[in-house]
């Protein structure tokens, strides 16, 4: 099955290229204290907003900090809010779905209204009103997230759930008297991942780019904690002045989310079995 | 809808105020002096210290009537604020919506019809590109480039300071000029998400009979796809549009922060870092009751397009 699936995978060039530069990210975050030139953090007064050169590669920011190694380190929040952000919407969104798409009638009602509910909000605007109220850090931002992005998950795993709870696979689990929780998760759930799995790939990227946004704002990760979203906020102080602040915090979060999105792309042809068949 | 709005409400509420850290906290951090019996006397002025379902339900009957209480911050109506704000928002975003729309559906289509020619291939890179870009990031090299060191565009605010002392063509040309970037911008998204919409939609069109039917019978290709599949494939392409109204409106907060644009957007930021409770939540109630509009419109728009929805309500 794994091995069906690699092959379709590998076949796709640009997925194999983000495979490839995620890992590349991964391991430039966890290594960090290790290649980062400087440390992050220190201040130094006699190179204040330097340009690009041997000395800093990326330059340094209005304290003199060195850009390039606050990148490295910011790499590990993107890492960070990206995966715990989605694991909690998952599990929320497999929670809910799976609930709704098992029992059905009043509760799959509330549910769905409820998930309705959240997708009429403006998202950013509840995460935003959250974020300012509750002190803003890169806890915050994950948790309010991941409650903020599980609705496309429930649906998904309800409308597979659906598909199958009449298989006759379900029926005998039942039959010899499973209980609805081992039903769900042990022979239901583990059927209905395939799109799960996709759909947290492009959520990954989606919640790099909200974790971008609000550091921006400064409601993210907190200076002088480095985040590429908060180098891009000293990047608009000074626009006139240091582009090179501006430039390359944006670069990394694009190549970063770009990988995401080709992986999720290059999975989901790979996981859908009706195209293992048709064409090549 | 109603229930929608019911819902909606009473998650703002309840999400807003559980939090710690209320607006009698902000308002005495700065004074130590404060004494507890002026934080009480605060927190009654502000209905604070009465049961949470009874300020909630306080709070709706209030709503019904459009009154959303008084800021916090300067003691200003909410619902003038907001009404203040809405129209530069509602502006630009119908803006970007007619930019969007109208490089999108051609761009899906051609890559459509011209299904793994370069050109597809190029617009598949480009949506791929699109969909990753901080946008934020994004407003930032333009302002960079097109503001700083080009210098043709004015890199905040939607007027110029001199803005009185123009006719009318040149306040035009002055709001076209500041609004260029702005719009151009949130509009770079919506673009690659909805060139992509309509060219898997076109590409479902294309395969059906009535098209090969369209074309045995002698049309021209370029009326077989404008006037049969063009159609058809719009449906789908509109309910999106429809659908991108909360991101185009949550969008705002960042773009109006970085271009100084007094809509919403800006006073949702402002009011957040205030803990403005009463603007806030009336921000976030009046933000879903547009994009319920603007799905109700989506819905209006489908049965324009696709005559099936007409004819099943006869």
């Amino acid at each position: 099955m794994i091995e069906i699936i690699w092959d379709r995978y590998k076949k796709n060039h640009l997925a194999i290229a983000g495979l490839f530069v995620i890992l590349t990210i991964a391991t430039i975050a966890v290594s960090a204290p290790l290649i980062a030139p400087y440390n992050p953090t220190a201040i130094d007064v006699y190179n204040v907003l330097s340009a690009p050169g041997t000395d800093h590669l990326l330059g340094t920011d209005e304290l003199g900090r060195d850009v390039l190694s606050r990148m490295i380190w910011g790499s590990r929040v993107s890492l960070k809010v990206g995966f715990v952000a989605v694991g909690i919407a998952i599990s929320i969104g497999i929670i809910i779905g799976a609930l709704s798409g098992f029992y059905g009638g009043k509760t799959d009602a509330v549910l769905m209204r409820f998930v309705d509910i959240m997708l009429a909000f403006p998202t950013f605007f509840l995460i935003l009103a959250v974020i300012a109220i509750v002190e803003p850090s890169i806890s915050t931002i994950m948790i309010v997230i991941g409650f903020t992005s599980w609705m496309d998950v429930s649906r998904l795993v309800r409308a597979e759930i659906l598909g199958l709870k009449e298989r006759d696979f379900v029926l005998a689990a039942k039959a010899i008297g499973a209980s609805d929780f081992r039903v769900i998760f042990r022979h239901i759930l583990p059927n209905a991942l395939s799109p799960v799995f996709v759909s947290a790939t492009f959520g990954v990227a989606g919640a790099i780019l909200v974790e971008s946004g609000l550091s921006f704002l400064g409601l993210g990760v907190q200076p002088p904690d480095p985040s590429w979203g908060n180098i891009l906020t000293s990047g608009k102080d000074y626009i006139t002045v240091a582009w090179w602040l501006s430039l390359y915090p944006g670069i990394a979060i694009l190549i970063t989310v770009l990988s995401y999105n080709l992986v999720g792309e290059g999975l989901r042809d790979s996981l859908d079995p009706r195209l293992w068949r048709s064409g090549k | 809808m109603v229930p929608l709005i019911f819902g909606i409400t009473l998650i703002s509420f309840t999400v807003i105020h559980l939090a710690p850290g209320g607006p009698v906290e902000v308002e005495t951090e700065m004074s130590l002096k404060a004494s507890t019996q002026a934080r009480e006397n605060l927190k009654k002025l502000y209905g604070l210290d009465k049961p949470l379902h009874v300020q909630y339900a306080d709070w709706l009957i209030r709503f019904v009537k459009l009154d959303f209480g008084k800021s916090f911050v300067d003691g200003n109506k909410v619902i003038d604020k907001i009404t203040e704000r809405v129209p530069v928002t509602i502006t630009i975003n119908i803006l970007s919506l007619i930019v969007t729309f109208c490089i999108a559906v051609p761009i899906g289509v051609l890559s459509a019809t011209r299904q793994f020619s370069i050109f597809d291939k190029l617009t598949t890179i480009f949506v791929f590109i699109g969909f990753s870009t901080p946008h934020f990031w994004l407003a930032l090299i333009c302002m960079i480039v097109f503001g700083v060191t080009l210098g043709w565009l004015p890199i905040s605010g939607i007027q110029s300071i001199d803005i009185s002392g123009m006719n009318f063509f040149e306040r035009l040309a002055d709001w076209t000029r500041h609004l260029i970037l702005p719009v151009g911008i949130s509009a770079f998204g919506a673009i690659a998400g909805l060139s992509r919409y309509s060219r898997s939609s076109m590409l479902e069109v294309i395969r059906q009979d009535y098209i090969r039917t369209a074309r045995a019978k002698g049309l021209k290709e370029s009326q077989v796809i404008i006037r049969h599949a063009l159609r058809n494939a719009l449906m789908p392409v509109v309910t999106i549009l429809g659908l991108s109204v909360p991101g185009l409106i949550g969008g705002a907060v960042i773009f109006e922060t970085i271009f100084s644009i007094p809509g919403m957007g800006q006073l949702f930021y402002q009011s957040t870092m205030s803990r403005d409770y009463p603007t806030i939540m009336g921000i976030l109630v009046i933000g879903a009751v547009l994009t319920l509009i603007g799905n109700l419109l989506a819905d209006i728009s489908y049965a324009l397009v696709d005559p099936r929805v007409r004819i099943s309500k006869e």
